[in-house]
């Protein structure tokens, strides 16, 4: 797609290095079906605008350039903060991602950031020589350097687009709440819809799975096998499923522990005695005993990966950290996996 | 303010070299989660080791080289996928190897 052609360029700014196009900071209702779209895990890897210099208001040789990756999400956000304002905004090509994944995997980064400064011949359009980068593209960007490379001196701006303002107004200066990256609940809210989505489609292929097995090793016929347990297993593993995915992001700072995996294994029990209530309350007997005991450990071992899953979109998880949760909850998790399985077949024997 | 979240105790990687510091502060401009200090206003001092995500933030943009971390992403995910290439690539190798 031609860099003018894309739907929130709303004119042309003439300057010295050419035609620059100017963008709305008003988000039109295509933008806000996108955002919806790719929250709920759709198209999110194809979701992008091109990169380069395009521009908001009616910028001068004295406005602020603003650094954003090539994620739409990203330069929506970025736009609808600028509104009123006079400022360049350059794209780097992160391949669609965001800047703090981008810099963190080293495509927002130091090399692409003075390719894009030269390419856009950003020398020749403003007179000072200031880039503002997001604080969170500072994994990506050594500052030294890019002052070394380009000219250009970097000026780390908020953790969120939407204090660009303020931050602008107050002479390129951070407040310490600005520099701080939180993960309060709306911030977790939001990733909800996007990991149930991903987690949905592996469990679906579990159920499956567990249905087909409940229909061999039942004593009927595999199809009434299917339907008398069926309802179970799709239950059971969606309590385990929106444990791991809701509740425990949800949850989070009220949850025990600091390992996403407990954290998740808690939430999993707590949904466990949810699904099992009508369960203890309706049958008796050996095999309803057994049953129960397997479910608690099936839907706690789903909903601690999945709530382990979750410190990928985390703001505050190491990688030390995961690999070490990972190397004493993974075996756990299989193990209290395969044990309920084992469990809820015995269960239906002694039936 | 609520309590701030921290994930495990005493696996951080990150290193200071005091002695190395300048006490520009960038640490303390790219740093999210505030794991440095300014002591005095002349070097920085970890005060908080386990709030670090080893983004590699610090060390990347400390201009004399007194920060050190083991820099990566804390996504289970991501650690799967790197077993998963890994073991790939190794199975790759053993093909590969000409039979005697």
């Amino acid at each position: 797609m031609a860099i003018a052609g894309q739907a929130f360029v709303v004119g042309v700014l003439e300057t010295p290095v050419g035609t620059v196009p100017r963008v709305a900071t008003v988000l039109a209702g295509r933008d806000r079906w996108g955002t919806l779209l790719v929250r709920l895990g759709f198209g999110r890897m194809r979701y992008t605008v091109e990169p380069g210099l395009y521009g908001v208001g009616a910028p001068n040789e004295d406005s602020p350039v603003l650094v954003t990756a090539n994620y739409k999400l990203s330069f929506d956000h970025l736009r609808a903060a600028l509104v009123g304002l006079d400022a360049w905004v350059l794209v780097l090509d992160t391949n669609g991602i965001n800047v703090w994944c981008a810099a963190g995997k080293g495509a927002f980064g130091t090399a692409a950031l003075c390719a894009q400064v030269a390419a856009s011949r950003l020398a020749q359009l403003v007179r000072h020589r200031r880039l503002v980068v997001p604080q969170l593209g500072a994994p990506g960007i050594a500052a030294h350097a890019v002052k070394q490379q380009s000219g250009f001196a970097v000026v780390y701006g908020p953790v969120l687009a939407r204090q660009l303002p303020e931050f602008l107004a107050r002479g390129m200066q951070a407040t310490p709440a600005m520099r701080r990256k939180t993960f309060l609940l709306a911030e977790r809210a939001v990733l909800i819809p996007v990991e149930l989505v991903i987690a949905g489609k592996w469990a679906l292929l579990l159920a499956l799975l567990l249905a087909g097995a409940s229909g061999l090793f039942g004593p009927a016929t595999f199809w009434e096998n299917v339907r008398e347990h069926g309802g179970w297993t799709l239950a059971g593993l969606g309590s385990g499923l929106l444990a791991g995915t809701v509740l425990t992001p949800l949850l989070l700072p009220m949850l025990p522990g600091r390992a996403f995996s407990l954290k998740g294994g808690v939430a999993g029990l707590l949904a466990a005695l949810i699904f099992l209530a009508p369960f203890f309350s309706r049958s008796e007997g050996e095999g309803s005993a057994l049953a129960a005991l397997a479910w608690l450990l099936i839907i706690s071992a789903v909903s601690s990966f999945f709530g382990m899953e979750f410190t990928g979109a985390s703001t505050y998880t190491s990688l030390s950290g995961v690999k070490k949760e990972m190397r004493i909850a993974v075996p756990l998790q299989a193990a209290a996996g395969i044990c309920g399985m084992l469990l809820l077949l015995w269960a239906k024997r002694v039936q | 303010m609520m309590k701030r979240l921290l994930y495990l105790k005493g696996v951080a990687t990150l290193r200071l070299e005091q002695e190395t510091c300048i006490g520009c502060g960038m640490c303390l401009t790219v740093c999210p989660q505030e794991v440095f200090v300014m002591a005095h206003g002349k070097k920085v001092r970890i005060s908080e080791q386990d709030a670090c995500m080893e983004c590699g933030a610090c060390m990347l943009n400390c201009p004399v080289g007194a920060l050190w971390v083991q820099s990566g992403v804390g996504c289970a995910q991501a650690v799967f996928n790197t077993m998963l290439v890994t073991i790939q690539l190794k199975a790759g190798n053993e093909q590969k190897q000409p039979k005697p």
